[in-house]
């Protein structure tokens, strides 16, 4: 026996939406026979991970405030990935973001007077640093043709190494008794929330913004169909005269930016001060993310929603039924595993033909 | 400094460079066909867990060891299954191979943190193994280190010796003229992803047993990403990929002991010293490559389907 793949003449839209939902009802099916050999009843697992959630008002603010980072970082990482660029480094430009964001809220601590350009200029450093520390990876790749797989990642290492040194050394409050953390922001230097006395703060908005930003670049303009062209048929692109290396350099500078905001975001609205650590790999669990929404920013938004619903629904199977943390990581990369099986058949039929395998 | 003192730092090199030859030679089979799996990272920490867990279970190290290769094989068959019978994209597969491996590692891994066991015995054959200056590092190391030398010999052998090596050279060079030639492309790329995987999650398996004889959490701490540059340094030729290995490992010794010593420079430098070599190693590297053009596998990364 050996499996044939017989190309479709075009893609369907209707299996566009189709694979990932199949995909994620498979990573559902196979998660509760997981859970079950764990000793837990599944549709017990089911219900702390997919309707706990959503029954609360803290709990839905808490699936926004984690969509949030996750849509955005993704909807930058969509434009790398789309252009055939492997930027796997953002969860190191969120670190970065965040610390050089984070550094302007400490450099102006208790300034008086007019203090409303503070918060606007933590998210442009942040956002600066994130483009920059892409820059590393994406201009390595330009000039020495060196791979940005490997680049980038290696640099979220050193990121986190850097905001780890930062917050226990320079940065560190000298009348926090000793812990590893920096004073707390003045309230000008943090995102507002948006209801009285509730955590959802203004990040939200960014992102959403974001989102509808990237639509209408991606789909309205020169850059947009640059970036898809490059990524559908680099040939085409050549004759086309895109300047291969001017995309690589601006979809790292896109995807670095966002993930950059991201991190300055997440410091100046959830955490309010610099730690060792900012994030829960946002940056890793983003390109999960990406490839679940296919791609495109709206899909994008409501992929992260969904990730952002089983990590808060995994944190409530943790307290409540004893599910290791780790099995949400597990279903989240068995997920990303399955769309992309999945995406397959919306490119090819699949026919088991007897014979040889070739 | 006496002879046995540099025997001493070379033994400690080559015990932290172990793990990366294994799981880069592995990966370097992987690539010369044609495949990139990025998974290498998630690969090793599941040999890593389950290695521990079926040494702790079985009482033995050998089994420990088998098992973790079968982990990662099993995981590598999964990612075959996904890149080279489905075609699907192999960054974003070996990615998610890489998050599944770290989480099921947890799974797999949680009833058994904090447990300790012997580490793999050394080899000790009286007399040789007390030469002065000599002994220890040639004939005092463990099984692992013997195995992963004879990994290395046994590619270089099948890849430039053999049929079957030239073959797969040729897929991973261009899949289309080998399959048109009626040479199995697909068979031989999936029998080359599992033999990466497999090699993987043995030297998951040596961090677990041998290196550090506990388990902990993600404590491959980015080693599968370092194989991962290991065999684009070495331009995809096992020789060099020693050599590197070795840098490598050396780094990572002298990183140790620089933070013992405490030489005035925050350990979080230190810690950053062999991603940063890394970066260093390609960039150096394709400066001194610039007239030369790429030298990897003209089709790795590169997606396949036999149409007629």
């Amino acid at each position: 026996m050996r499996l044939d793949l017989v190309p479709r003449a075009g893609r369907s839209p209707l299996a566009a939406i189709l694979a990932p939902a199949l995909a994620f009802l498979a990573a559902v099916l196979l998660g509760g026979v997981a859970v079950a050999l764990l000793g837990v009843s599944p549709t017990a697992a089911f219900a702390a991970y997919f309707i706990a959630p959503l029954s609360e008002l803290w709990s839905l603010q808490e699936i926004a405030l984690k969509a949030a980072p996750l849509a955005l970082i993704a909807t930058g990482l969509a434009f790398c990935y789309r252009a055939n660029l492997w930027n796997i480094g953002a969860e190191g430009q969120f670190v970065v973001g965040g610390l050089a964001g984070g550094c302007v809220a400490l450099a102006t601590q208790g300034s008086a007077g007019f203090t409303l350009w503070i918060l606007p200029a933590m998210l442009v450093a942040g956002t600066l640093a994130g483009v920059a520390y892409a820059m590393i990876p994406a201009v390595l790749k330009v000039r020495l043709g060196v791979s940005e797989i490997l680049t980038s990642l290696m640099l979220v290492y050193v990121a986190q190494l850097l905001l780890d040194y930062m917050s226990r050394g320079p940065l560190r409050d000298p009348a926090g008794y000793n812990f590893p953390q920096s004073v707390a922001f003045d309230a000008a230097a943090r995102l507002p929330y948006l209801m009285e006395g509730e955590t959802l703060h203004a990040g939200v908005l960014v992102a959403f913004a974001a989102v509808v930003l990237a639509t209408i670049v991606l789909g309205r303009t020169l850059f947009g169909f640059e970036v898809r062209v490059v990524g559908a048929s680099p040939r085409a692109a050549r004759f086309a005269g895109f300047s291969e290396a001017r995309l690589t350099l601006a979809a790292f500078a896109v995807s670095g930016g966002a993930a950059g905001l991201a991190g300055i975001a997440e410091v100046a609205g959830k955490i309010g001060q610099l730690q060792p650590t900012i994030s829960p790999g946002y940056g890793f669990t983003a390109i999960i993310v990406a490839f679940l929404g296919r791609l495109s920013p709206p899909g994008i938004l409501a992929a992260a929603l969904v990730i952002a619903l089983t990590t808060i629904g995994g944190e409530g199977a943790q307290i409540d039924l004893r599910l290791p943390l780790d099995l949400t990581r597990a279903f989240q990369g068995l997920l990303l595993g399955l769309v992309l099986g999945a995406d397959v058949l919306t490119r090819f039929k699949v026919r088991l033909v007897p014979g040889g395998a070739r | 400094m006496t002879l046995d003192m540099v025997q001493m730092i070379l033994v400690t090199v080559l015990t932290a460079a172990t793990p990366l030859i294994i799981a880069a030679i592995g990966e370097l089979v992987v690539e010369r066909a044609g495949v990139l799996n990025l998974g290498v990272e998630g690969m090793m920490i599941c040999g890593a867990a389950v290695g521990f867990a079926a040494a702790i279970e079985t009482g033995s190290t050998l089994l420990g060891a088998l098992a973790g290769a079968g982990a990662g094989l099993g995981l590598a068959a999964v990612f075959g299954l996904l890149t080279v019978g489905l075609a699907a994209n192999q960054v974003a597969s070996g990615l998610a191979l890489t998050i599944l491996g770290l989480g099921l590692s947890g799974l797999v891994g949680t009833s058994y943190v904090g447990l300790k066991r012997d580490p793999a015995p050394h080899l000790d054959i009286p007399g040789l193994s007390d030469l002065p200056g000599v002994g220890r590092l040639l004939f005092g190391q463990d099984a692992f280190v013997y195995a992963g030398l004879t990994l290395v010999l046994g590619v270089s052998w099948f890849l430039w010796r053999t049929r079957g090596g030239l073959i797969l050279r040729a897929i991973g060079d261009d899949h289309t003229a080998t399959h048109a030639l009626g040479l199995p492309v697909r068979k031989l790329r999936f029998l080359a992803v599992l033999f990466g995987g497999a090699c993987a999650g043995l030297a998951g398996s040596y961090l677990s047993l041998a290196y550090t004889p506990f388990w902990a959490p993600a404590m491959t701490a980015g080693r599968g990403w370092i194989a991962l540059a290991l065999v684009v340094f070495a331009s995809w030729r096992p020789a060099r990929l020693v050599a590197g290995a070795i840098l490598f490992g050396g780094a990572t010794v002298l990183q140790l002991h620089a933070q013992a010593a405490s030489i005035g420079l925050p350990g979080q430098v230190l810690s950053a010293l062999p991603y940063l070599a890394t970066i260093v190693a390609l960039v150096l590297l394709s400066l001194g490559r610039r007239q030369g053009g790429s030298l990897a596998p003209a089709a790795l990364g590169r997606d396949f389907t036999p149409h007629r």
